[in-house]
């Protein structure tokens, strides 16, 4: 699309000349969030969780960089030489660095499997990365973002309880929220990628995500509304999906702008490093700011106009606009 | 240009950023210069290398530690750590509950036994003592002159414990040597003797089996010391109170070791903590209340630090390592180049999309970044040079990711101004009016991004805090540039001619956002009215059937005919004076 038509794509949405109907076609959309919430609690069900990460398991890994082998036998040898009974899991993670993963070794076993992996893959030993953990630490880390989700959701919903002054915007703003999370931890289930701390900071991060892009788009919407009383112009669920409109491009661009970064670490960090911190970071928040944009418009913004749609005072307000506009057609 | 009005309230800005700017760029240099200041950031172990290990303090009856407790366990661990010699090793908590140990380079079994060794505190009788340097080798006591055990000893106060051996060891102990302060490794078994070095006199012991174990400690205090008629005095003591069980046993303890009178060495007992003596008070009384008082030539320091140390004993914490990384010092410089890469094609595709979108006024965005990056580096390092903070892999993600939502702030702006300029304003006042509504989105917006970074930062556990830290950064930064750069900048360029106009290039093209300007550069004024007409009749010709459609034009029309029938009638003095600029 070129900047002309993108441009005009602008002014349309904003004049209201191009509409798309968000709020109107709400109960699609939330048909639509209510299969994939479905699917997304039961395929993690039905395939009996995730594809959880070493730092969930426990276990020992390491990391060879830089190696010109990449025949996985030398990383399993390099550890049944030590721990016979061991079965490591010996995987090319990404260009030249391979990695094993095996149960947890003592002290002395890793420094020997160190050795081992250094020699058979002819690299330095200050190539190879070695990390241990520990049985439960997987559960410090997930009651810690189970913690942080419940501080962070809380503190958020009164902030914007607060500054938008009506609980309702909070209470949706959350539900779209929560299919958000709920859908990114679907798709990873249903995709196999692998969740680590990283990716759960990922995670909380969508959230952070997720909400700003809510209450810049509610943002308007109050601004939109604030004329609710007087106004005969727009019903409020039109004014509502004008605004969400009018906001649109704002959105779109937003989107881009935070997507691309975070491919480029995606990418980027695929080809040449693999698996790890950037990587796993990089993969939660790709998802989730696409679902959370996808959440602002289709279900939160659509889900606060709903909740309001009953109110006395918007009811009253919305048989006038259709009154006049029958008058309006009658006398035209 | 007049001396007033946003023009000179935007230079103003600019020079007050520009200061600010300066002002840390000189506190930075400052630092360089005098003190351990760096111009590059400081790297966390997943970048430089070297070993992290997250410890979960264990207390032996298995209850929940608490933030005192796990303060403490700090403190023996880096006591630990610091005995054993790694230097520029970092000790520091998480989330109330873990211990994180950053060490350069790869320890060894030794210091990683010793980092989870439990702290061990016993009170053991003095059977000798002597200063601390070792016997000369030449001149050890001749073997026939070594003391012999004779009997059974009958108490832990017996010089019978003291075998040849023992005494040997004694001799040969240097305390004047570093490496023998070093903390056990393995604790002494607690019904065999000992020797042992007290660091803070230099000097050395034979000790007899444990008497009363640490943990047998209630809980120990320092205060003024009290005369026996109650009045206090001018120096200080620690005050230590044993449970029942100890009070008899010190009761027993006491009145042996007083009965040897002052002079005799056996007449003090010692508090030995990780295998080196604490403290070693002489017995000047029975005490047969449990709570001894140990007096001597303390400091208000000194005492504290005795009576936190005996606390210790009350609280034998174990550790356990949670997660251990040794990460090779190539790999973390590889992270980090992959990174810097992926930060700056990010950064590349962002200015790119940003001039595509934009036009020119895209440059603003990407200026506005290149600032918030200024900013961000520099308060990096300063916090790296003042507050030891380290820029960790998560961190140089969310530097990265920071790019995307910086660059949030201006679209949020931009669009707000593009909407302006569609209701008909002229480009000052759509600046202008535009920057009053997404200041007020922005803020919003920026507290809960920063809301997720507190809330991320306290409860996060792992590599979460930099990420954490640096999100909160780049979101106080964009604050700053938005206010401090961006929207001056943005007022400034309004009154060029380039974007007051509405050049093509320049991204704010009235007629491309369908606006048909009020004020059209040139001291051109368009009538009110003039121009309105054309929408509602291209609505109703187009959209001839859905009534309800062209309605809602029809009323779009008719509003920004009002609005800018009152704008214009407000403003039209300001724009003329404007104009005449």
């Amino acid at each position: 699309m070129s900047r002309t038509n993108f441009a005009t794509f602008g002014n349309e949405l904003y004049s209201g000349k191009r509409s798309y109907p968000f709020v109107a076609r709400r109960n699609l959309w939330f048909l639509i969030a209510g299969i994939a919430l479905l699917i997304s609690i039961i395929i993690p069900v039905v395939k009996g969780g995730f594809n959880l990460g070493i730092d969930f398991r426990g276990g020992s890994e390491f990391t060879v960089s830089s190696t010109q082998d990449r025949d996985p036998a030398i990383g399993e040898r390099a550890v049944t030489d030590v721990v016979p009974e061991a079965v490591p899991r010996v995987t090319n993670i990404a260009g030249d660095t391979m990695r094993v993963q095996t149960e947890r070794l003592s002290d002395d076993e890793t420094l020997s499997v160190r050795d081992n992996l250094a020699g058979g893959y002819g690299v330095g030993e200050d190539q190879v990365t070695s990390s241990y953990v520990g049985p439960t630490w997987g559960e410090d880390v997930s009651r810690q973002a189970l913690i942080g989700f419940g501080v962070f959701v809380l503190l958020a919903a009164i902030l914007m309880a607060l500054y938008f002054r009506t609980w309702k915007m909070a209470v949706a703003a959350m539900a779209a929220l929560v299919v958000v999370m709920v859908v990114t931890a679907g798709l990873y289930s249903l995709s196999n990628f692998e969740v680590t701390p990283s990716a759960i900071i990922g995670f909380l991060t969508i959230l952070s995500y997720a909400l700003y892009d809510t209450v810049v788009v509610f943002d308007k919407i109050r601004e939109n509304t604030s004329d609710m009383k007087t106004s005969t112009e727009r019903t409020f669920a039109e004014q509502v999906n004008l605004a969400v409109n009018q906001t649109l491009v704002r959105s779109i661009n937003t989107s881009v702008v935070a997507i691309l970064p975070v491919a480029s670490i995606l990418f980027i960090g695929a080809f040449v490093l693999g698996a790890g911190t950037l990587q796993d970071l990089s993969l939660a928040l790709f998802i989730g700011i696409i679902l959370g944009t996808l959440g602002t418009i289709f279900i939160a913004a659509p889900l606060y106009a709903a909740l309001r749609l009953n109110e006395p005072e918007l009811k009253e307000q919305e048989e006038k606009v259709l009154a006049r506009r029958s008058l309006a057609a009658a006398s035209a | 240009m007049p001396r007033t009005g946003p023009g000179t309230a935007a230079k103003r800005t600019l020079v007050w950023l520009g200061v600010l700017t300066a002002l840390l760029a000189t506190l930075l240099g400052a630092g360089a210069h005098w003190s351990t200041a760096s111009w590059s950031p400081r790297l966390a172990l997943d970048l430089e290398g070297g070993t992290q290990m997250i410890l979960a303090p264990r207390v032996q009856d298995g209850s929940e530690i608490t933030p005192e407790q796990l303060d403490q366990a700090v403190e023996i661990i880096r006591q630990r750590v610091d005995g054993s010699g790694v230097a520029e090793a970092e000790i520091s908590t998480q989330s109330g509950q873990n211990v994180i140990v950053s060490l350069p380079g790869t320890p060894d079994a030794q210091t990683r036994d010793l980092i989870q060794a439990s702290a061990q505190m016993e009170f053991r009788p003095v059977l000798t003592g002597g200063p601390g340097q070792a016997a000369a080798a030449e001149t050890p006591t001749p073997e026939d002159q070594l003391p012999t055990p004779a009997a059974e000893p009958q108490n832990a106060s017996d010089p019978n414990w003291i075998t040849p051996e023992l005494y040997k060891e004694f001799e040969a102990l240097n305390c004047l040597d570093p490496a023998a302060l070093e903390p056990a490794e393995e604790p002494a078994p607690a019904d065999e003797p000992m020797v042992a070095c007290e660091p803070d006199t230099q000097g050395k012991y034979i000790l007899g089996p444990v008497e009363v174990p640490g943990t047998d400690i209630s809980t120990a205090s320092y205060g003024l010391e009290r005369s026996q008629g109650g009045q206090t005095l001018n120096s200080w003591a620690v005050n230590i109170d044993f449970n029942d069980e100890a009070t008899e046993t010190f009761r027993e303890v006491t009145e042996r070791l007083y009965a040897f009178g002052q002079g005799d060495p056996r007449n003090q007992f010692a508090i030995v903590l990780d295998g080196q003596i604490v403290s070693a008070p002489t017995t000047n009384a029975v005490i047969p209340d449990g709570n001894p008082s140990i007096s001597g030539s303390f400091t208000e320091e000194s005492a504290a630090a005795l009576a936190e140390q005996l606390k210790y004993g009350a609280l034998p914490i174990s550790f356990e390592i949670q997660s251990e990384q040794q990460i090779s010092a190539t790999l973390g410089a590889d992270q980090l180049r992959v990174g810097l890469i992926a930060g700056l094609i990010g950064l590349l595709l962002v200015a790119a999309y940003s001039m595509f979108q934009y036009r020119l006024l895209g440059l603003v965005t990407i200026a506005s970044l290149v600032v918030a990056g200024v900013l961000t580096y520099l308060a990096i390092c300063i916090l790296g040079w003042t507050e030891n903070y380290r820029l960790s892999l998560a961190g140089v993600a969310g530097l990265i990711v920071a790019i995307g939502q910086t660059a949030d702030s201006f679209i949020v702006y931009f669009e707000r101004i593009r909407d302006e300029l569609r209701e008909g304003r002229g480009l000052i006042s759509a600046v202008e009016n535009g920057w009053r509504r997404a200041k007020r989105t922005v803020l919003a917006s920026k507290a809960v991004n920063l809301l997720a970074a507190l809330v991320l930062f306290f409860v996060a556990v792992g590599n979460v805090r930099g990420f954490a830290f640096t999100l909160g950064l780049t979101a106080i930064a964009d604050l700053i540039v938005v206010f401090l750069f961006t929207h001056p900048v943005l007022r400034l360029l309004a009154r060029t001619k380039f974007f007051g106009e509405g050049h093509p290039w320049s991204g704010l093209d009235p007629s491309r956002l369908g606006g048909i300007p009020l004020y059209r550069g040139a001291g051109r004024l368009r009538q009110p009215g003039e121009g309105t007409v054309k929408p509602v009749a291209v609505a109703r010709t187009k959209n001839k059937g859905a009534t309800a459609e062209a309605e809602r034009r029809l009323t779009i029309a008719e509003r920004r005919r009002a609005e800018q029938q009152k704008a214009l009638a407000g403003r039209t003095g300001s724009s003329q004076k404007e104009t005449n600029e």
